[in-house]
């Protein structure tokens, strides 16, 4: 982890109130993995007071994806070009990643804004050849975020809408049973068994219950990547808990986490 | 001795910056990030006798310029603490004080014994004031928030060891002077003030407390001029060495600390946006105690 003051190399607006921003940080770029964030200080003044945790959306430059929710990230959204940020990171555990070429598949889960840290993931799980399924939910089909990015990968891309606006209707959760219970998803003549299936999910706390809950059912490994109000950010605080289940306790989303084994999180408290 | 090193009870500081209980962990996590020799001395994370899971969440939620925290005292215990985290710090070279709390004065001596045994610990701040969790000796009030129960506590502990032992006080009180005094005459080497400030947020679209806990402790720039008042009245009414510290973020603030009268100060809240910012105000107070500016 290193704290440095990186460049903003640009800072573009996506859709009405997601933006992306570009920061020159090469310390950070040589550690990260899919799934580690960044802590990013959003003004040099003492208010708004605490840094903004953002995962890393990719590299090669660092990128962050955010979304203005209040005015932490107001702030950041009208920063330009040739400013400059302090940056704390890489933070965090990553999402496990399979070896390359051993068959092995995944399917990414993302509601939402959760697709920031699973771009990352889809290319580096392009670059070892694991063939790849992502499910994006959101409300709307004007919120879809990252569509081209994923289909760079080359992974199999399908979209769920509340509205029905786009792709099918209803949540991403309802549209990852259906692909899971597709026949050609489990041919007889498959080399890939239920064990080399990795499900990776990010976004609404409601959304990775559903999530946790099918893999249970199914039998499917799954990661998820949780959101939890942080202050520190690299496990000092304490402020970021996540109970486990039984007596595990509580872990910290910041430093065990923020990607976790679904079955180990008590989902009837997040 | 070099000008700005600080005697406190047995301890010898080298600067007087110390860092607070509760933000700077066991010290390892800002290992690469601060050169941890350089500090006038870590006090650590809250130690009990037993582990305790910590509140519900969420723990944490940002305020104008601060926060509010309801950690409720997350830690692993004691023996734990001496097993796994005192020998990383001893090896440090830097004076170790070991915040500890209990819910009884039972508690704050079986822990005081426990680690008056310990070569590595070098002093022992007694947290009579946490508002997150319930130590009161009467329902719903806590130590430090009583006079008489603070002399109690102090008195008791004092008996157990010869370590510099520093008593922290709360804000939370009608006259934190009356509180100091008593728990100077209870034998404590330093006072250290303050802890945290009780305060609340609410979650206008849910109409729900922000915090699992309801109450949380509020700490950051907000609460310095309170902090300093406090200080600044504590000092010009005892004798014992009064550790400064609420809302210092910059060298500026330290010093305002160290001219209203303490003696040392703690950079807390301060840690968690900035890591290195304890190495920044130790260079600056050093500065300034050479050469009169920082």
């Amino acid at each position: 982890m290193q704290d440095i003051r990186a460049k903003i190399l640009s800072n573009e607006k996506i859709r009405p109130g997601y933006f992306k921003m570009a920061l020159d940080a090469p310390g950070i770029k040589r550690g990260a993995r899919p799934g580690q964030f960044v802590q990013v200080r959003c003004s040099d003044c003492l208010d708004p007071f605490l840094r903004r945790p953002f995962s890393v959306h990719r590299l090669g430059p660092l990128e962050i994806l955010y979304e203005v929710a209040g005015r932490g990230t107001e702030i950041l959204s009208g920063k330009k070009k040739g400013e400059w940020i302090d940056l704390l990171g890489p933070l965090g555990t990553g999402f496990s990643l399979p070896m390359k070429n051993t068959g092995s598949r995944a399917i990414l889960i993302a509601g939402g804004i959760g697709v920031a840290p699973l771009v990352f993931l889809a290319e580096v799980l392009a670059e070892r050849k694991i063939d790849t399924i992502v499910l994006i939910g959101v409300k709307t089909k004007n919120l879809i975020l990252c569509e081209k990015d994923f289909k760079a990968t080359g992974a199999e891309f399908h979209i769920a809408t509340d509205d029905g606006s786009r792709g099918s209707k209803g949540l991403v959760s309802k549209l990852f049973e259906e692909i899971i219970d597709t026949p050609k998803k489990r041919p007889a003549d498959s080399t890939c068994s239920r064990q080399d299936i990795k499900v990776y999910a990010c976004g609404p706390n409601p959304m990775l219950r559903s999530i946790a809950s099918i893999c249970e059912q199914e039998g499917l490994g799954c990661e998820v990547s949780v959101e939890e109000r942080m202050a520190c950010g690299f496990g000092v605080c304490l402020g970021c808990a996540v109970k486990l289940k039984g007596k595990g306790g509580y872990k910290l989303a910041c430093k065990d986490g923020p990607v976790f084994s679904a079955s180990e999180i008590a989902w009837q408290v997040i | 001795m070099a000008r700005s090193e600080v005697n406190i009870g047995r301890l010898r500081l080298k600067n007087p910056v110390m860092v607070a209980s509760g933000t700077f962990g066991y010290a390892k996590e800002f290992e690469g990030l601060v050169d941890l020799k350089r500090l006038g001395a870590i006090v650590v994370k809250t130690i009990t006798i037993k582990a305790r899971p910590g509140n519900p969440m969420p723990r944490v939620c940002e305020t104008a310029s601060g926060m509010l925290n309801a950690i409720g005292l997350q830690n692993e215990g004691v023996e734990n603490f001496i097993e796994e985290k005192l020998p990383y710090l001893s090896s440090l070279g830097v004076p170790i004080i070991v915040s500890i709390s209990g819910d009884s004065i039972k508690e704050f001596c079986n822990l005081t014994k426990r680690l008056d045994k310990e070569k590595g610990v070098d002093g022992i701040e007694l947290n009579i004031s946490c508002p997150n969790v319930r130590t009161g000796l009467k329902a719903q009030e806590l130590i430090a928030q009583d006079k008489d129960a603070t002399y109690d506590v102090v008195k008791n502990v004092r008996r157990l060891t010869d370590k510099t032992l520093i008593t922290k006080l709360s804000p939370n009180v009608t006259d934190i002077v009356e509180i100091a005094r008593s728990a100077c005459k209870g034998g404590t080497d330093a006072v250290s003030l303050v802890n945290t400030f009780l305060g609340m947020a609410i979650d206008i679209e849910s109409g729900r407390p922000k915090l699992g806990n309801i109450t949380g402790g509020l700490s950051g720039p907000c609460i310095k001029p309170i902090a300093l008042r406090m200080v600044w009245e504590v000092a010009r009414n005892i004798r014992r060495p009064v550790i400064g510290m609420g809302g210092i973020v910059s060298i500026e603030d330290a010093v305002e600390f160290l001219l209203a009268g303490a003696k040392a100060v703690q950079i807390g809240t301060a840690n968690f946006i900035d890591p290195g910012i304890c190495e920044k105000i130790i260079k600056g107070v050093e500065r300034w105690t050479k050469t009169g500016s920082s």
